[in-house]
Parts: structure tokens; C-alpha cells; sequence
């Protein structure tokens, strides 16, 4: 591209999700010419990214303008998974829509519709709209096994602090790391994830890059011997599904120790004396044996992390993966409990929606300030999962996944008709046991897709298709955490509308007195209120905007300050005021109060014969730095990178069996067969095995029955449902299932 | 004109493949072709494994000039995620070699 280039306009914009694939945050500038987004760079006057970027929103305009790209709405020809389709108008399909599923909602009751998000894009606000303005309490994350992705941890940081917590890396200060309030971390431990390839959670992962610069020491805990595992001062190898235990053994050296902070303990803690005679159970010899990781190495760690103030933990998903994953996050935010790391500069910092705006409501309370306290209590109890589960009753709005995939084959308690299906690939994604999820699919009267791409689900369900557009395409709003940010439409592709546009006009159509806003900017509008700004101000501020000093979703100190509790005393937002070691919400659930630590469902200690079978764990879902879960395998630029559905095999363990890197092998467990790419490599221990996750090609035959070779390459195949936690969140067992590899005898493919 | 070149800081090289995209934007490479490569080094001694990632300016690296005659940065070194590439003379970047080691200096041109 020549420097005399002339554009038309730069757009400076927020990045979130379709296009870049990813959990958002960073500032883009668009460069226009002709109507045609022609570049992409990252904006270096935006606080969370600094200028940077990455492969995914670089390869921004292969997205946009991929031939593959779905650019105006379908209706389904032939059978479904024929692959015959015909274009229709938008209105045809509104209609169309409105009529099917106002027909089932009448004969079946509202609750018959499932309303199934990914995890993808700024969906929980146009999806909660719909789905509300609908009537189905049926908003769900359908196919991730437990809900098993961020709220177990999330109601492990409600339970515990009445709020959310997040790493500190500056991310709340317009100066960043220059700005004197903060302090680097000197120590972080990164638990369960592997930050740098992607974004998790309103986390640059490069943050904690960032911070190692600026002197932060890293604990690793990951069985995978990542990038930032190899640069840790400690690395726990830990054995999948035992983070639990790890933590209560940390916990039982810090306080047998006497190295938490006692001071803080006394005055800001509740049940401190229960939880110390709990971790007694687990002593530096019984969380070895479980864990696999030397005692030295996890007491030296411990020892560590609690007297390197300020200290941060940053974790991910594999927590939530592991059985009673909501114990299990219980425990690890006790650490930052019990060492005083709680809302200091460098330590875990209380993160609330910035301004306090809600875009992507993430509580029950904000959907109450939203729709009305009698509304929400009433249809949070409907949902599916809600009358087994108190804590999905009351906590956050999604229904059970594992309940909802049984309800829709068995029709008990009532029966499941229909499904809105919008920024999920369910069956080259998330779905556990992807046989039944399709089963089920299958049986459904109707299904709308709304998405970018025809994908496996699309292929084999899909009756309307609605092409959805990029971040680059739509206004939108993002308050997660912060700062809070708006996404500014740069251009139109073909008749593509943003999820906030679809939803609103169809919510509209099935309630209009609950809808008066005339268009997507006048609703953003008002959910702004609170921050005193409007839509169109946000953009042309470059598109961000943080919170004031003193506002309560501002770091620092704020439980001195009386600004987190709505009585405007100091403490937390919890009916003690202090932080719940002992909890009395799990108490309320029915559940124990305390963390305590539980076996995998299959493992080499609780089947010991099946681990004879199968003597090799499987891991699935490790991050690729270009594909976002099932994103971006028809991109040129980032296929190039990761060409291959890989299998992560330990050099040993490859000799063992006769496999050389690069040959096609077999992962076997007793629920069927994936077929792999041997990846030979020392990151993964001889006893385990990684199978990224998401994988279907999309330059194969998408109809029936091949669905662009899920039933080949697609590894949730072999992750069961019904593994949840007792809680009803957590628990998925993406990370524990046992497996063993075998050559393929033909050679290679 | 002084020589210019890259310095690689790859004691932070995550090996996140942003230069090779943002080289692949700029300069709209075909499949196959790359101005920067990233190359992945694990060693394992004495069973602790370290992992470096250093990329290469290949052939079809000209350090940008499109760019850097505007007062930009090279795509690479702009969009870095890491923060590990600086772009300078090879004198301004010999002298920060001097104090950092696991750095690798490139003059491709």
C-alpha cells in the first residue's frame, strides 16, 4: 500500500469481537476509502492497547470482504443440511420469524424457545432484549457443559466480596503505567491460562507482559509448559482438575505460616477461623499426591505470593473446568482475601461496569434496573435449571446448559420447540458431546442463525439465516469494566446488520410497549444516562471514556471509602460487610460454605482401570493466537499460521507409540474417536495430551453428513454433558477426560 | 543515511504472529510469502524447558520505508504486542544492545 494513499475518513472505533474475534477493548483506527474499510492499525491514543493490535484484527479486512461471508438473509431451500438456500428481505424474514415463533410460543408456551449465545461479540445486551421482550426465561449458553466459562468464578467473587475482582495492571488509569497511584504487581500468578495469544475476559493478555517489564515475578500454574510458564520464577505443573486442591494447600502453608495479612484478616474478613481449621485437611504432602506438583515447588510459591505485596492473580477458564468449580474459585479468591490483596494498586482490584452503564448486563441486579425487579424475579425462576439449582436461580440470568440439552430431547418438564441461535457455532464449538447437541437441534420446529459465515451449525440446523456485521459495521457500547467505550460504524457490507439493530426490531414487533426507543443510538442513549454522556459524544471523544476519580467503579481502597456498599458504609457489598471466607450465600444455595476439593470424574485416581486404557489426560481448548474459539479458520493470513488441527504430544510419549511429528493419530476415549495432527513437543508432560478446540475446515463439504468435518476433527465430541457442579455451575470437563492415541495404520491423510 | 535496522528484544517475544500479519497487511503478501517470520526455539535442559520465539526479516523485508519516510514506525514494530521491536539506526540500537542482553540486532537492508 503506497504512503500517498488518501483516505476518505479514519474511523476510531473500539474493537469487539466479529472481525477481530476476541473479548474486545482495544482502540482501532478504520481507514476509509470509497466506502470500503481498506486498513486497520491500532490507535495509539487508546489507554488498554497503546497502539498495538494483533493478527486477528489485522486480518480485519479478509473478514470483512471473505468471499464465504453471508452479506443478506437466507431462507432454507431444500432438507436442512442440504445446503440449498434462497435470499430473501430482511422484511421477509422478520415476518417470517415473528409469525413461527409467536405460533410455537402460543401452542408450547414462551418458554419453549431457547435463546443460545456464544461467547462471541456484544451479545448479552440485544440478547437479553429479545429474549425478555419475547417472554423466554430460555437465554443460554447451550452446549458449554456447566456453564463452565468465567461465572463460576464470577459467583465465587460475589459470594465471597459482593463484587468482581480483576488483576491490576492499570487498566482503570487514563496514564496506564505511568500514572504514580499504581504500583506493579511483584508477583502475579497467572492460574489456568495462557494470557498472551488472546484477550480473555476485558484482559489485554500482553498486560501481564507488560507488568513483567516493570518488575512482576510470575507464578504459572498450568500443566503446559507455556511462553510465560517458561519465564515464570515458579511453575506449577499442575495436574488438570486439581486446582482446588493447590489452592487450599497454598492456603494451609500462608496461614499455618502466619504469613497472611493479620491486620486485614481481623478487620475486613468474616469465618477466617473456619476456613483456617478446613485447609488443616490439606497439608503440603496431601496436595503433592493429588496435585502432582513437588511440595517444595507449591510451598515455595505460596510463600512467595504472600509476602510480595502488592501481589495479583489473573486466572482463567480451566478454574471454571474443574469439578465444583465453584468451590474451587471460592478458594483461589481466598488468597487475595487473606494476603490483604484486595482493591491496592498491583493486587486484585474490584471491577465494576465502568460509570456504572450496562451494556452486557452481567448481574441480576443489572437486569433488574433494567426490565423491572417483579419481571426478572419472575422469569429468572423459570428458566431451565432454576428449581434444582438455587445458584442459577438467583445468580446471573443464563439457563443450565446440561439441563436444557436433556429438556429439549426428553420434553420434561415442558417441551423446547425452537431456537434463536445468534454468535455461537454450537456444534464446531462449545458443545460438549457434540452427537447429542445436534440430536437435540434436530428435533427443534424452527431455528434462526445469526451469524457472519455459514458454519457446521448453520449447515445442519438452520431454517432463516440473518448476516450479522463486524465490530467495523455497528454502533454499540461496551462498559465492561473499562474503560467505557463505543463501537462507531465505519461502513455498510451488503445488507450485514449489527445484533443490537436485529434484536431491536424484532423485540419491538413482539412488545412494543417495552421498546420505545425509535433506534439502536436512542436506546445506547439511555442506558448512558448515568454517565452523563450520549452515544454520539462517547465516539467523538475517540470512542472511550474512564471513570472519574471517586466513582465507585473506580479503583482504589474503595471498601474504606463507603463506596461500594448502597448504605454508603465502609466495607463490602456483602450482608456482613466483610469478605465471606466462610460464605453465607453458598450457605443459602444449600451448599457447603467452605472450598473443599474434589476428584475428576475420570482420572488416573478415581478409575484407575480406565486409566489403564486410556493412560493419557486429554486437555482441550488451548488458545491459538489466530483463531478466536471456532472463528477465522477461512482467513489466508491466520490459517497460514495454524494450518492443522493438532494434537500436542509429549516426545516420550510419541516414542513410545511409534509417532512422529506431523503424522495423523487417533484420540480415543470410550465416547469415539478425533483425528489429529501429532504436534510432538516438550510444553506437555508425558501423561497428557492438548487438542485445541473449534475445528472445522471450512474449504471442505459443508452439507450433510460431513458439516465441514466435525465428526472427524471436532474434540468436544469427547467431553460428556451432566458433569456439573453440584452448584449447577462449573464443572464441564473439557480438561479431565482420559484418552489414548493411536496411529493411523493407512499413514498419512 | 545511516544503516537502519531492527532490534529484537526476545527475552519478550511471545511469538503472538502480530509482525508477521501487520507485514502481511502492508504490504498485502501473498500466501507463502512473509517480510518477517517468526521462528520458535524450545530447549529443554536439564528437564526445564525454555521457550524463545525471535522473528526473521526476511527477503521481502524493506524495513517500511513507505512508512518510515512518513515519520511512522514499520507495521512490525507498531503493532508489536509485546513492545519487543524498536526500529533505529544501527548505531542508537547497538548502544541499547549494549545493556540488554538476549537481543538480536537486524540490518536486512
Amino acid at each position: 500500500m503506497a504512503g500517498e494513499q488518501k483516505w476518505d475518513k479514519v474511523v476510531r472505533t473500539t474493537v469487539w469481537s466479529a472481525g477481530a474475534g476476541c473479548h474486545g477493548g482495544c482502540g482501532a483506527k478504520l481507514f476509509v476509502k470509497d466506502g470500503k474499510v481498506m486498513k486497520v492499525e491500532g490507535d495509539e491514543d487508546h489507554p488498554w492497547n497503546q497502539g498495538r493490535s494483533c493478527p486477528r484484527l489485522l486480518s480485519l479486512t479478509q473478514y470483512m470482504y471473505h468471499p464465504d461471508r453471508v452479506t443478506y438473509p437466507l431462507k432454507r431451500a431444500g432438507e436442512r443440511g442440504e445446503g440449498k438456500w434462497v435470499r430473501i428481505s430482511w422484511e421477509e424474514a422478520f415476518d417470517t420469524i415473528v409469525q413461527r415463533l409467536t405460533e410455537i410460543g402460543d401452542k408450547y408456551g414462551r418458554e419453549s424457545v431457547l435463546f443460545c449465545q456464544g461467547t462471541g461479540r456484544d451479545i448479552g445486551g440485544p440478547i437479553s432484549l429479545l429474549a425478555y421482550s419475547y417472554g423466554s426465561p430460555n437465554w443460554v449458553q447451550f452446549g458449554l457443559s456447566g456453564q463452565s466459562c468465567y461465572t463460576p468464578r464470577l459467583v465465587a467473587m460475589f459470594a465471597t466480596m459482593g463484587d468482581y475482582a480483576v488483576a491490576d495492571a492499570s487498566q482503570f488509569l487514563e496514564k496506564r503505567y505511568n500514572d504514580p497511584q499504581w504500583t506493579p504487581p511483584r508477583c502475579i500468578i497467572v492460574w489456568g491460562q495462557n494470557p498472551p495469544p488472546t484477550c480473555p475476559d476485558a484482559f489485554f493478555g500482553h498486560w501481564i507482559v507488560d507488568c513483567m517489564k516493570r518488575g512482576s515475578q510470575l507464578i504459572v500454574v498450568d500443566p503446559r509448559v507455556t511462553w510465560l510458564a517458561s519465564r515464570g520464577k515458579y511453575h506449577l505443573q499442575i495436574r488438570p482438575g486439581t486446582d482446588g486442591a493447590l489452592a487450599l494447600g497454598m492456603m494451609n502453608v500462608i496461614i499455618n505460616e502466619g504469613l497472611y495479612d493479620k491486620d486485614f484478616v481481623d478487620k475486613w474478613t468474616y469465618g477466617f477461623d473456619q476456613l483456617k481449621e478446613r485447609v488443616q485437611e490439606y497439608t503440603p504432602d496431601n496436595v503433592a499426591e493429588i496435585t502432582w506438583i513437588p511440595k517444595e515447588d507449591f510451598i515455595a510459591a505460596a510463600r512467595f505470593y504472600a509476602t510480595s505485596k502488592p501481589a495479583a492473580i489473573h486466572w482463567g477458564m480451566p478454574i471454571d473446568m474443574n469439578p465444583q468449580a465453584t468451590v474451587v474459585a471460592q478458594a483461589i479468591s481466598h488468597l487475595w482475601c487473606i494476603t490483604g490483596n484486595v482493591d491496592i494498586p498491583g493486587g486484585n482490584v474490584i471491577a465494576r461496569p465502568s460509570h456504572g452503564v450496562t451494556a452486557y448486563p452481567y448481574s441480576t441486579a443489572e437486569l433488574e434496573r433494567l426490565y423491572g425487579q417483579e419481571f426478572i424475579k419472575n422469569i429468572l425462576s423459570r428458566k431451565i435449571g432454576a428449581s434444582r439449582y438455587p445458584m442459577v436461580r438467583d445468580f446471573r440470568h443464563w439457563a443450565q446448559p446440561d439441563l436444557a440439552v436433556d429438556q429439549v430431547l426428553s420434553g420434561d418438564p415442558y417441551p423446547i420447540k425452537a431456537a434463536w441461535i445468534q454468535t455461537t457455532n454450537i456444534l464446531g464449538g462449545q458443545a460438549a458431546d457434540t452427537r447429542k447437541h445436534y440430536e437435540a437441534l434436530k428435533q427443534l420446529e424452527f431455528i434462526v442463525v445469526v451469524d457472519l459465515f455459514h458454519n457446521p451449525t448453520s449447515m445442519a440446523v438452520a431454517d432463516i439465516f440473518l448476516p450479522a456485521a463486524t465490530f467495523a459495521e455497528k454502533n454499540s457500547l461496551r462498559s465492561w469494566w473499562t474503560p467505557l467505550s463505543a463501537l462507531v460504524k465505519a461502513v455498510q457490507v451488503g445488507e450485514c446488520k449489527s445484533d443490537w439493530e436485529i434484536n431491536l426490531e424484532l423485540a419491538r414487533r413482539f412488545n412494543p410497549k417495552g421498546v420505545p426507543w425509535k433506534d439502536v443510538k436512542e436506546l445506547f442513549d439511555s442506558r448512558l444516562e448515568v454517565s452523563g454522556l450520549t452515544f454520539d459524544q462517547l465516539a467523538e471523544k475517540g470512542s472511550w471514556e474512564m471513570a472519574r476519580e471517586g466513582h465507585p467503579s473506580k479503583p482504589y481502597r474503595r471498601y474504606e471509602k463507603g463506596l461500594l456498599r448502597p448504605d454508603g458504609k465502609p466495607g463490602f457489598s456483602t450482608s456482613t460487610g466483610k469478605l465471606e471466607l466462610w460464605s453465607k450465600c453458598y450457605e443459602g444455595w444449600g451448599l457447603d460454605p467452605l472450598p473443599y476439593f474434589e476428584e475428576p470424574p475420570e482420572s488416573p485416581v478415581r478409575t484407575p482401570e480406565l486409566w489403564e486404557e486410556y493412560p493419557l489426560i486429554l486437555v482441550s481448548g488451548a488458545r491459538s493466537s489466530v483463531f478466536f474459539h471456532s472463528e477465522h479458520r477461512m482467513i489466508p493470513w491466520l490459517r497460514e499460521l495454524d494450518p492443522h488441527p493438532v494434537v500436542e504430544i509429549n516426545p516420550q510419549t510419541a516414542r513410545e507409540l511409534n509417532i512422529e511429528d506431523g503424522e495423523w493419530v487417533y484420540i480415543e476415549s470410550k465416547r469415539g474417536q478425533v483425528k489429529r495432527k501429532a504436534k510432538v513437543t516438550p510444553i506437555v508432560p508425558p501423561w497428557l495430551v492438548m487438542a485445541p478446540h473449534g475445528w472445522w475446515l471450512p474449504e471442505t463439504q459443508g452439507t450433510e453428513p460431513y458439516l465441514f468435518g466435525i465428526w472427524d476433527y471436532n474434540i468436544n465430541q469427547l467431553i460428556p454433558t451432566g458433569c456439573q457442579s453440584q452448584s449447577g455451575y462449573g464443572g464441564g470437563a473439557y480438561k479431565t477426560m482420559l484418552c489414548r492415541i493411536t496411529k493411523i495404520k493407512e499413514g498419512r491423510e | 543515511m545511516p544503516r537502519m535496522g531492527l532490534l529484537i528484544d526476545y527475552e519478550y517475544c511471545t511469538g503472538c504472529h502480530t509482525c508477521e500479519v501487520a507485514c502481511k497487511q502492508e504490504h498485502n503478501h501473498p500466501a507463502g510469502e512473509w517480510g518477517i517470520k517468526v521462528n520458535e526455539n524450545i530447549v529443554v535442559r536439564s528437564q526445564k524447558v525454555t521457550i524463545d520465539y525471535i522473528p526473521f526479516p526476511t527477503e521481502c523485508c524493506d524495513l517500511c520505508g513507505h512508512r518510515t519516510s512518513q515519520g511512522l514506525l514499520p507495521a512490525c514494530v507498531k503493532h508489536c504486542q509485546a513492545n519487543c521491536m524498536m526500529y533505529g539506526t544501527i548505531a542508537e540500537l547497538s548502544k541499547v544492545m549494549e545493556n540488554k542482553p538476549k537481543t538480536v540486532l537486524f540490518a536486512p537492508r
